[in-house]
């Protein structure tokens, strides 16, 4: 009972502790405050970002190619991970195209991308696709080729025998579940793809930190950093209500 | 009177990894309007993939199954499996209305009978559930709504009442023998099960060898509501069980 009445609070307490730790450290002289500025000098870093505009416009082009690159990461993974879960040929021929291409890293594509598109938004989405892709697909392979063959035989026998009927009736809702852990796991990954695909020179949040980290501010980088894990908390929060909505015929 | 479903020379084989297995073989069967026809046989003997070749699941080897063609509306035939196989993320109304979605009819149409065929299971108040809510019993009844409710000529049901606890399996007999006889449904029923065969059936077929084929025919005289424990069900179990426990005729 004890441990149950105190488990709200504990959160909360880790994280007082966490912030008080990195404001004495600074404080103490244990670390040039250069090098680590404590949390209160952070208000201030923040408001002179504000009142400059940078920061709301960092934001709104960070979130303009997050949200155009997890949707065509997404949307693509869906797509090429329901053709080979569905096709065992699709599967063979793709095997080894998938063995090269994974494991190459968002940040390799740089070169790639500025060649291709420039210094340009183009290519941040393209990096911030690339690394969504490879995790929606995975998942959504998985999910589809895992669909329950007693299901799909039930569409047969009340007559759904056609590709896009059995995918709309039974194989995509069937692979929700498993397409949403994916899904989820992109909405984390791509917000690192954002400061990798911004860090070379296009405007946005990464773009920003990179030119506060050569002029040494390192309060307006942190202020960024918090920035975006507050962005990724309230996206993570909302995903989730919604994939609890969307799966509570699960017991 | 002419066959809802005429069944003419079948047969079935298949090759798995060079070996050849014939399931069924030289099979004749006519399913006659208003009747409930059980075929009877041990596990493996191909009732089931019989059924499965009737629904189209399956393709034959050689001989023809001929339907009556639906009315519009309506589907041939309309499948219960052994297990409810419900869509867990529908829900019980929208899991019965399922198979009426490919009849090209109105929404509202299609609620009006999915609710009907729910109602005539005793289910109506369980429509806005989740599969997951209701027992086992109950998914069960709600996957024999589903085939309702697409008025299928002929009800195919695969062992339906198999994985079911004893006194449901009973009360379930009970509103399918009731339910079927007062609509004068059509029903193929397969089962392994010789008493529950005595106790639904007007005519029972009987599949035993390997490759199945048929080797008895029985009517079952007696009228209904029936006594489980009537004499004339049990003589009728009696012969069937002396029909398939011949030499000859054990499964291998």
């Amino acid at each position: 009972m004890r441990a149950r009445r105190a488990a709200p609070l504990l959160p909360l307490l880790g994280l007082v502790a966490f912030f008080a730790l990195w404001e004495a450290v600074p404080l103490a002289g244990l670390v040039n405050p250069a090098f680590l500025p404590p949390p209160s000098a952070l208000p201030g870093a923040f408001l002179r970002e504000l009142r400059s505009g940078q920061w709301l416009a960092a934001i709104g082009n960070s979130l303009g190619h997050y949200a155009l690159g997890l949707g065509l990461g997404i949307g693509l993974g869906i797509a090429a991970g329901t053709v080979t879960g569905l096709f065992r040929t699709a599967e063979a021929l793709t095997a080894w195209v998938v063995r090269v291409l994974r494991p190459v890293p968002g940040l390799a594509w740089v070169p790639f991308a500025i060649i291709w598109f420039g210094v340009s938004p183009a290519a941040a989405v393209f990096i911030i696709a690339v690394g969504v892709f490879w995790i929606v697909y995975f998942a959504s392979h998985g999910a589809i080729r895992g669909v329950d063959r007693d299901l799909l035989e039930v569409a047969d026998a009340f007559g759904f025998r056609s590709a896009p009927e059995r995918l709309v009736k039974v194989v995509w809702p069937a692979a929700t579940p498993g397409i949403l852990v994916g899904v989820r796991t992109a909405i984390g990954q791509a917000w690192m793809a954002v400061v990798a695909a911004e860090i070379f020179g296009v405007p946005g949040l990464g773009q920003r930190m990179m030119q506060a980290s050569t002029l040494l501010a390192t309060d307006i980088v942190v202020v960024y950093m918090l920035t975006m894990a507050f962005l990724y908390g309230v996206l993570d929060a909302a995903f989730t209500a919604l994939q609890g909505r969307m799966l509570r015929w699960r017991a | 009177m002419a066959g809802l479903i005429e069944i003419r020379g079948l047969a079935l084989a298949f090759t798995r990894e060079g070996a050849r297995t014939e399931v069924l073989a030289d099979l004749d069967l006519d399913v006659v309007p208003g009747e409930f026809l059980a075929i009877v046989g041990a596990s493996g003997v191909g009732k089931s993939t019989l059924l499965r070749v009737i629904a189209d699941l399956v393709r034959p080897s050689a001989g023809s199954v001929r339907l009556s063609p639906p009315a519009p509306g309506r589907r041939a035939v309309a499948l219960v499996f052994q297990d409810a196989r419900l869509l867990p993320w529908r829900r019980i109304l929208d899991n019965v209305a399922f198979g009426l979605e490919k009849l090209r009819l109105a929404r509202a149409e299609r609620r009006r009978r999915a609710g009907e065929a729910l109602a005539r299971v005793g289910l109506a108040a369980l429509a806005a559930r989740w599969p997951f809510q209701l027992s086992g019993g109950q998914r069960q009844r709600v996957a024999l709504a589903r085939a309702l409710a697409v008025e299928p000529h002929v009800l195919l049901m695969d062992e339906p009442f198999s994985a079911l606890d004893a006194l449901t399996r009973e009360s379930l007999q009970d509103e399918l023998s009731r339910l079927c006889g007062a609509a004068r449904q059509t029903v193929l029923f397969v089962t392994h099960d010789i008493e529950e065969a005595v106790y639904l059936a007007d005519r029972i077929v009987v599949l035993a060898g390997s490759p199945g084929r048929i080797v008895a025919t029985h009517t079952v005289p007696a009228p209904r509501p029936r006594d489980r424990a009537a004499p004339a069900l049990q003589e009728t179990a009696r012969r069937i069980r002396r029909d398939l426990t011949a030499p000859d005729r054990l499964p291998a």
